[in-house]
């Protein structure tokens, strides 16, 4: 069903309130998502992005209910990645011909995963398409997240069009940001930033500084997930130019995985020394194996500093480690302390291979870390309460 | 100097401007970057560019 946002701008996207997992099954989304597509009817009419691509027929029968398919003069398409893209070769079908707006580097992408010659009309920054009385003016976001990805300005309504700039896997009917749970709005808008984002936080500071510059009223932010921004729009840009510079909170977050529950009473021992040498700090404690992983990334996210821990098992670390210390690395968490430790039995390998990962991901590593030897005993539980005290004050 | 570009994501790199965020000065040639230089918008390798021609 479409959505009115106002005189010339229809939502014609689709929620889909199933949606657990994405992007394969590398992104958890417990809140389902929405893809969101808009229709702009000036003199001329404008579909700006898709659906993904198991919506395309249902998203093709809602949108000839709202509108005779060959009055759609231009489709602009804002990002090729499949979820926004989707439903273009049953449109396209449909309605061949159409010219499609794009950047040079999504004719790439939708070339590459869809292998047809649509009508494609290249753009870059600062050209305009007029629909009559208002113009679509483009805005090239290379990184943001993909090299092809760009932002669509409507003059006159004042609305940005960010793609995938300030979404969030987040499903509503209420459809509007001053309408919804604001602790779950920003839980996943900062999910989506700590998860996809985190990577090109430098261009999100540049894209957004370039963009202020150019003084646009700004009424509504319509990002290609979740709700639209109309209450106070900035906020969203605001809280992106800060969680852009190298964003934290006073919060310590474990991240460890464990066999016989020794690392586990290291790291619970550990973040007790923490607690004793700073009360204010925040300290939360994860099993990788056990909780969610692209939780457990916003955490770090979140965080000035993380321990992260396993035993050693044939001379390395559990594969929930293994996995963490890819997925940071690739993230690129900046300007945030670490340290490794580990329970083991005989070789003893898991600390250093830990605290190699954290270097590598570009974590400040201030320790050579701890591990000990089979179960902790009382000594050995002093000994983590105090190498605790000492992370604490390093992070201070 | 010859200009090159990013087959990833079309940054160009000029060598009259270096790369001020990736510690490169101004007057670089491409050849002279270091092995470890990553483009400054996608962060892909140095054997990712190609000569641009203007």
């Amino acid at each position: 069903m479409a959505i009115k946002l106002n005189n010339s701008v229809r939502w014609v996207g689709k929620i889909d309130w199933e949606l657990r997992r994405f992007h394969g099954e590398e992104l958890s989304t417990h809140h389902g998502s929405s893809y969101n597509s808009y229709l702009v009817q000036d003199q001329k009419t404008v579909l700006i992005d898709t659906v993904w691509g198991p919506f395309a027929q249902e998203f093709v029968n809602d949108l000839k209910r709202e509108i005779d398919l060959h009055q759609i003069d231009y489709i602009v398409a804002n990002h090729g990645e499949p979820d926004h893209s989707g439903a273009l070769p049953l449109l396209m079908h449909e309605i061949p011909g159409t010219p499609i707006y794009c950047t040079a580097n999504a004719v790439k992408s939708l070339k590459g995963q869809y292998h047809a010659d649509w009508n494609f009309k290249v753009v870059k920054t600062g050209e305009r398409l007029s629909l009559g009385t208002k113009d679509l003016i483009f805005i090239e976001a290379p990184m943001l997240h993909w090299p092809d990805t760009m932002f669509s300005y409507l003059t006159e309504d004042n609305i940005l069009f960010s793609n995938d700039g300030f979404g969030q896997h987040y499903a509503s009917h209420q459809m509007f940001n001053d309408l919804v749970n604001q602790e779950e709005l920003y839980y996943e808008a900062m999910k989506y930033y700590a998860n996809i984002l985190t990577p090109f936080s430098k261009m999100v500071t540049k894209k957004i500084a370039e963009i202020l510059a150019l003084n646009l009223p700004l009424e509504m932010i319509c990002p290609s997930h979740g709700i639209i921004w109309r209450q106070n729009p900035l906020q969203i840009v605001e809280r992106y130019q800060k969680w852009a510079q190298d964003y934290q909170e006073n919060q310590i977050t474990f991240v460890y995985d464990t066999m016989w529950n020794s690392t586990r009473r290291m790291a619970e021992a550990i973040a007790e020394g923490i607690k004793q040498a700073d009360r204010q700090v925040e300290v939360k404690l994860f099993n990788s194996a056990r909780a969610d992983k692209n939780d457990i990334l916003t955490e770090v996210f979140r965080s000035k500093a993380v321990l992260v821990g396993s035993p050693t098992v044939n001379k390395g670390v559990l594969s929930s480690i293994g996995s963490f210390l890819e997925e940071i690395k690739g993230l690129s968490f900046k300007n945030k302390k670490a340290a490794a430790f580990g329970a083991y039995g005989w070789s003893g390998e898991s600390m250093a291979t830990i605290s190699k990962g954290l270097s590598e991901a570009g974590f400040n590593v201030v320790s050579d870390g701890l591990r000990l030897l089979w179960n902790p005993d009382a000594e050995s539980l002093a000994r983590c309460a105090d190498f605790g005290k000492e992370f604490a004050a390093s992070c201070l | 100097m010859k200009k090159w570009i990013c087959t990833a994501c079309d940054h160009i790199y000029d060598p009259a401007a270096g790369d001020a965020d990736g510690g490169i000065a101004p007057g670089t040639a491409f050849e002279d970057l270091p092995d470890d230089w990553v483009c400054p918008v996608c962060g892909v390798g140095k054997d990712m560019f190609e000569e641009y021609n203007d």
